[in-house]
């Protein structure tokens, strides 16, 4: 991203042209390549291959002629017409002519101060309620994201086929079902923006907390892709407070990354070292989280799930030791969430918080109210309650009951410690 | 008279679409459609894309659910249809007939409900 005003000595692979190099600018291009290919031929599949036609010239030319002084624009400029070379030799093939008219945009361009960039209408069509959510992950990674689908496949650990088989079905709908490529309405926009978050976090979150045995507790490719569309989405959607709540809590979340697995196991966040937290990102975060906080105090809506969260994560991490953290707040903030979304899971992490309050004797009958017997959390919290209250045969069949619904190894070592610790 | 829906059977086992193969079909149905509207009993006809580009929305609820695929997971279904008006079902049968052979498929034959007495 910073190619365009460097000073040229920082980024010498750039200069070369190195395969390496390409790829990296290709990825970062990509999505906005695409939205804007598809916007003006309006079928997907021109242009991901005019998209993939350009890398191949880029990869042919750059090394020789150097780099273009704008890449992204080289890139679009050389697919464009890649995709009008190919339409042209096909135009007398009336069904290839009929599909590039299948998409089309009847939006007016309306000069609304916003930037104008087509990825806004890519990651709505990518996110559109009629498509299964694991394809909208799928699509939203491979159109918006530029990764491979060997790399999707990699990550949501199917098998290559499997993934690519999805993504094709999923274009598939799009242009045969008509799914839109424009930017919702504004009676709708809030909804949809809410259906694009539930993407983005649930990428995050696969990242952050793997639901899988077989992957590694983090996996740093997702919360970081996550974390760049989100920010591209904050770019294309200013005004748009939860996207910004979205950002700062998965920048809070994951400025703790480095220090929240050591040796194979999930560090809880009261024995995390604070000292390897990523101060960057939480300054970054904690901005967010005040711009929000700012907007609400100017009589803006109140704040929603996402800002919420973000806001209990800002608390967590302005706390020097865990000692010194806000429980009443983080209890307050809780409270306000399960106004929003008032879920079983809100409840018991206002209970966790309740119990630094109150102590463990009131946690606990609040833990036992909620219907979460399948979720691993509840039986981890009632361990912790249980343990506390020196009720070890207790704790212990909690805990296994925890270690017993998570498959995420770094969690079992954790949990299983914390039971072999017991009395 | 009565209206009548003539659905043609889809299935799983149906091949893959191919433009050229389904030529000779093409025009025998349209074939069928031209006798029907010269007979004067078309109401209205067409294909429909294959089952996995459905949506379903319940709006049964509290509020409406937006899912990708039909009601229920199924191995038939309806690949397209004509509605006609006709004196009875014999004269249905006797449409249906030809519509089998012109499209290569089978075809369910179901009257529409009566309209409701005026109140």
């Amino acid at each position: 991203m910073d190619s365009t005003d460097s000073t040229g000595s920082a980024d010498s692979t750039d200069s070369t042209g190195s395969t390496a190099a390409i790829e990296r600018i290709y990825r970062e291009e990509y999505g906005r390549i695409v939205a804007s290919l598809t916007r003006r031929f309006g079928d997907l599949d021109i242009a991901e291959e005019a998209a993939g036609e350009a890398l191949l010239a880029a990869v042919e030319r750059w090394p020789r002629d150097g780099v273009p002084p704008n890449p992204g624009g080289w890139l679009t400029t050389t697919a464009g017409n890649r995709a009008i070379d190919k339409i042209r030799r096909e135009s007398h093939r009336d069904a290839k002519h009929q599909a590039a008219l299948m998409m089309t945009d009847d939006t007016p361009h309306e000069p609304t101060g916003v930037v104008e960039d087509d990825r806004l209408r890519l990651i709505f069509t990518c996110c559109h309620p009629a498509l299964a959510p694991e394809a909208r992950v799928a699509l939203t990674l491979r159109l918006l994201g530029g990764l491979t689908v060997a790399e999707i496949a990699q990550a949501f650990l199917v098998p290559e086929t499997t993934m690519a088989q999805r993504i094709t079905r999923a274009k598939k709908k799009i242009s045969a079902a008509r799914i839109p490529y424009r930017v919702p309405s504004a009676e709708d926009l809030g909804q949809r923006v809410d259906g694009v978050l539930a993407v983005i976090y649930l990428v995050f979150n696969e990242g952050y907390l793997s639901s899988s045995a077989d992957a590694s507790p983090i996996r740093h490719e997702l919360t970081s892709e996550a974390i760049r569309l989100a920010r591209i989405l904050r770019l294309l959607l200013p005004d748009v407070a939860e996207v910004a709540g979205l950002l700062a809590l998965m920048l809070l979340t994951d400025a703790r990354r480095t220090v929240r697995v050591a040796g194979g196991e999930l560090v809880p966040l009261h024995e995390q070292d604070r000292g390897g937290w990523d101060r960057t990102l939480i300054a970054e975060g904690h901005e967010l989280v005040r711009e929000c906080l700012a907007r609400h105090a100017a009589g803006g809506p109140r704040p929603g799930h996402y800002q919420l969260l973000a806001a209990i994560n800002a608390v967590h991490t302005d706390a020097p030791t865990a000692a010194d953290t806000d429980w009443a707040q983080i209890a307050t903030l809780y409270s306000q969430l399960y106004a929003v979304s008032p879920s079983p899971i809100v409840a018991l992490n206002r209970a966790v918080a309740v119990a630094e309050l109150d102590g463990a004797e009131v946690a606990l009958a609040e833990v036992d109210r909620l219907l979460l017997e399948g979720y691993h959390a509840w039986h981890a919290t009632r361990a912790d309650l249980l343990r506390r209250l020196g009720r070890s045969a207790e704790a212990r069949a909690a805990y296994d009951a925890a270690i017993r619904l998570t498959e995420n190894q770094a969690e079992r070592g954790y949990l299983g410690r914390r039971r072999d610790q017991l009395a | 008279m009565t209206q009548y829906m003539l659905a043609v059977h889809g299935t799983v086992d149906d091949p893959e679409f191919d433009l050229e193969a389904m030529q000779p079909v093409f025009e025998a149905v349209d074939a069928v459609n031209k006798k029907m509207m010269d007979a004067g009993v078309w109401v209205f006809g067409g294909g429909l894309e294959p089952i996995d580009v459905a949506t379903t929305v319940d709006n049964t609820g509290a509020e409406a659910i937006v899912t990708d695929g039909p009601f229920a997971e199924a191995k038939e279904w309806i690949g397209g249809f004509w509605i006609l008006e006709l004196p009875d079902l014999d004269a249905a049968l006797e449409w249906a007939t030809e519509a089998s052979k012109a499209c290569q498929g089978k075809v369910e034959v179901r009257p529409f409900q009566p309209e409701p007495p005026a109140a």
